[in-house]
């Protein structure tokens, strides 16, 4: 018995030693942030000292000078917004097509399955001109793109989930004397929780993060996602502030990790719950 | 119900149906014509056959980047899936500290692919200056980079789909292996991979369609120095389209055998891992 709780107890250490190697870029990042910004490139595995510590100038620099707050706000909003519409108009759609016993149904689930095969380089040239003839480069015409897009995945998802619902469910609230929006938003719904969370989820973690669509959509003079602001402060030309770069990629992993940890079991819970049903 | 609900179709199903025509199935099929005309904007497309395939087929950056594009596919395949079920199996024993080392291995996965590209630039390059080099030096920089950021990206939400896998092998299944006196090795082979079937087939999915359509992590950590020998399939078409006038019709041309690529790859990987799964 002895030689068993070693051995897990070796487990444990190794483990725990692996665990620190791969939080341990995460931490790279963030003292470099307080460096000033000629001794990153040097010496980028020392600790900050008397001489190399810049306090929160960097940080500055990256809100003032390059925006990253408006960026971090627009991209809150496409997120919400984008995260909403689809679970809304998604879980309806599926919930009808699943339902509904038409020809069109079969045909418009098929294509939902089929989006999501599709590289987006295949779409990328003519659905930037398509948004952009529409009107659609503003964070919130994007709403309207990630819909569309993201539409397969979630549609997947929603309707795997509607086939478990018992149909007698449905049918005891028609004979109540529901119509179908009220059956839909009263009895649907709340049993689709979990599914909500689960394609609430991958989808945030897909369009908070998403770099070339927007890029591409975005109308680039007044709107940048976080992913845009740390690409474009590499490829401007000019001088690269490696400072300012280390602060932005901090605080662009900073909203991701909070909610992460906020939100943990669920995010866990909705990759597993995700895959299972790829 | 059913006639009910269909009179109700313009509100459950105009709202999605008329985003996923703006967003995919106009794009896509405009696309698919566009890849056999010359154009520079939508408007001024004229009808060339396959001239921009012939094209596409000429392009040794084309073919190079489509070669770099497989092999890295391939080892980032094997690597994150032999690491996540290796760490899988190890997490779902019982010792202290399982929960939080899970926690960590996910983490990485919430971050975007621009930023983890420029945060392992920093590290990758900061170890190779100790050797004089850097990651737009030599093309193998760039290709074992890429492998590194991807596995560190990608091998804890592949974890997380092994352990629920491991999870739902009923325990006496395990007791009975063990009262035939099955050996390590053997219940390993034997019995656990053949009932985690179901998830290797999606793992493995998900990892080499990844790895085929990266584009994010390969635009930031490389960007395809030196001299392009390190980009791949998915930056190759971006830049065929926006790096030269002129090259529209070759980029999309390029786009619809991308396309076509992933599909039949999918398609061989299902098939090929589908067969083994057991019924249980």
């Amino acid at each position: 018995m002895s030689a068993k709780r070693t051995k897990r107890g070796v487990a444990s250490l190794l483990l725990a030693v692996a665990s620190i190697v791969y939080v341990s870029p995460l931490f790279i990042i963030l003292f470099n942030s307080f460096k000033s910004k000629t001794y990153i490139n040097l010496s980028p595995f020392s600790l900050p000292t008397k001489e190399t510590f810049a306090g929160w100038e960097n940080y500055l620099v990256g809100i003032n000078n390059y925006g990253f707050l408006q960026s971090v706000g627009w991209t809150l909003i496409i997120t919400v917004g984008s995260v909403f519409a689809i679970l809304l108009f998604c879980s309806m759609f599926a919930w009808f097509i699943t339902r509904t016993k038409a020809w069109y149904s079969r045909v418009l689930y098929l294509l939902c399955i089929f989006s999501m095969v599709v590289p987006f380089q295949m779409v990328m040239f003519t659905l930037s001109k398509t948004a952009d003839t529409l009107n659609l480069n503003t964070p919130w015409g994007i709403i309207i793109v990630y819909l569309g897009f993201g539409a397969g995945l979630a549609v997947f998802l929603f309707s795997g989930f509607v086939k478990s619902i018992p149909l007698e469910v449905e049918e005891a609230a028609t004979i109540d004397g529901c119509g179908p929006l009220s059956t839909f938003f009263r009895v649907v719904l709340p049993i689709m929780q979990p599914t909500y969370i689960t394609v609430g989820i991958l989808q945030t973690m897909w369009i908070w993060n998403d770099f070339l669509l927007p890029y591409l959509v975005l109308d680039q003079k007044h709107y940048k996602t976080i992913s845009m602001t740390v690409q474009m402060m590499r490829g401007s030309f000019g001088r690269v502030d490696m400072g300012a770069i280390m602060a932005c990629l901090v605080m662009a992993v900073i909203p991701m990790i909070i909610f992460y940890l906020a939100a943990q079991k669920h995010i866990i819970e909705g990759v597993a719950a995700g895959a299972v049903k790829g | 119900m059913d006639k009910a609900l269909r009179r109700n179709l313009p509100i459950f199903v105009l709202p999605t149906l008329a985003a996923f025509i703006i967003g995919f199935l106009g794009p896509f099929f405009m696309g698919l014509w566009l890849s056999f005309c010359k154009f520079t904007t939508v408007q001024d497309a004229t009808f060339v056959g396959f001239t921009n395939y012939v094209r596409a087929f000429s392009d040794m950056t084309f073919l190079g980047s489509l070669g770099f594009t497989a092999l890295f596919a391939i080892t980032s395949l094997v690597l994150i899936n032999v690491i996540a079920f290796a760490l899988a199996m190890a997490l779902t024993q019982k010792f202290a500290g399982t929960n939080i080392f899970r926690t960590i291995f996910f983490m990485p996965n919430l971050i975007g692919g621009i930023v983890l590209g420029y945060i392992w630039q920093l590290i990758i390059n900061g170890v190779l200056a100790h050797f004089n080099a850097a990651l737009a030096i030599d093309a193998k920089f760039g290709f074992w980079g890429l492998i590194v950021l991807v596995c560190w990206q990608q091998i804890g939400y592949m974890m997380i789909i092994y352990i629920a896998g491991l999870q739902t092998i009923p325990g006496d299944v395990k007791e009975a292996a063990d009262m035939d006196g099955a050996s390590g090795r053997n219940r390993l082979f034997r019995v656990t991979v053949p009932m985690m079937m179901p998830s290797i087939t999606i793992c493995t999915f998900l990892t080499i369609t990844n790895g085929f359509k990266l584009f994010d992590q390969n635009l930031a950590l490389t960007n395809g120095e030196p001299a392009r020998s390190t980009e791949m399939l998915a930056l190759n078409i971006f830049n065929t389209f926006y790096g030269r006038v002129g090259f529209e019709g070759v980029g999309q041309a390029k786009a619809v055998l991308f396309f076509i690529l992933v599909v039949v790859i999918a398609l061989i990987q299902l098939r090929i891992t589908r067969e083994k799964e057991v019924q249980q």
